[in-house]
């Protein structure tokens, strides 16, 4: 982007290396939030790279010592619903990328409860998903979330609060059901986890 | 008025709203394990790569 070089031009080389070990030290949470919206983890890389150049490109715009997990977000969500209105590939329902996406696991071993709670989550309205994942999962207020996703607060609080609400009886009441095994047996696993990790932590 | 539920409905209420409440925490235990799961992964190199090509190219046009 000529417009941001020619921005970035004459900054002082002390600015570009704070906001670039800043940057460096978001790149696991850029990857973690770009694997809950592509397709796969090979994909969600690539939206992570672009993210992570584009807010290099744009580091004249960033104010340091503001949110720059926020600003970093913001952009690579941006970036994702950009690309997806652009490619035809990827018009077909959201509910089958969401699926495609939160199915895909590189560890084979992992817990079945916490494939399940993939599965439930694929279920959820994007905008649900993605309030539920920023607040829940990535750890943002709920202002945060309203900028991250260009919608009001009071918005923010009711997706996360149908997604968590939906989520619950997704995963006990059965209306989700993988090889026979009745959802609540999901969640007698995921409860089984949960308390197995908060005794090891 | 004196409290007209039995003793054993109002432990059950109580019991099941503990439940709900520890069900809800379950759910957001697992939630942020699986998001740091991703975020514990090492960074493969080809981000490092790809932000010091970056930098460069910045340097040379700035």
């Amino acid at each position: 982007m000529a417009d941001n070089i020619d921005r970035n031009a004459g900054r002082d080389p002390a600015d570009d290396k704070a906001f670039k070990t800043e940057l460096v030290a978001l790149i696991p949470h850029l990857r973690a939030f770009a694997r809950t919206l592509a397709g796969d983890p090979a994909s969600a890389d690539d939206l992570a790279q672009d993210a992570m150049v584009k807010a290099w490109d744009a580091r004249a715009s960033f104010q340091m010592g503001t949110n720059m997990k926020a600003w970093t977000f913001m952009i690579l969500r941006n970036q994702f619903y950009s690309e997806k209105r652009r490619s035809w590939r990827q018009s077909q329902l959201d509910q089958e990328a969401a699926e495609r996406t939160l199915v895909a696991v590189d560890d084979p071993e992992a817990p079945v409860a916490l494939d399940e709670l993939r599965q439930g989550l694929a279920m959820l309205p994007a905008e649900q998903r993605e309030a539920l994942i920023l607040v829940g999962a990535g750890g943002f207020a709920y202002e945060e979330a309203a900028d991250i996703c260009g919608c009001a607060v009071g918005t923010v609080k009711s997706r996360v609060s149908r997604a968590r609400r939906a989520l619950h009886a997704i995963l006990d009441d059965g209306a989700y059901e993988r090889d026979g095994a009745a959802a609540g047996d999901a969640m007698r696993a995921i409860l089984a986890d949960a308390e197995r990790l908060s005794t090891v932590r | 008025m004196i409290e007209q539920q039995p003793n054993s409905d109002r432990r059950r209420n109580s019991a099941a709203l503990d439940e709900a409440r520890l069900r809800q925490q379950a759910i957001g235990v697992r939630l942020r394990q699986m998001f740091d799961d991703v975020v514990n992964e090492p960074v493969p190199d080809a981000f490092l790569d790809i932000l010091r090509k970056a930098d460069q190219r910045s340097s040379e046009n700035g």
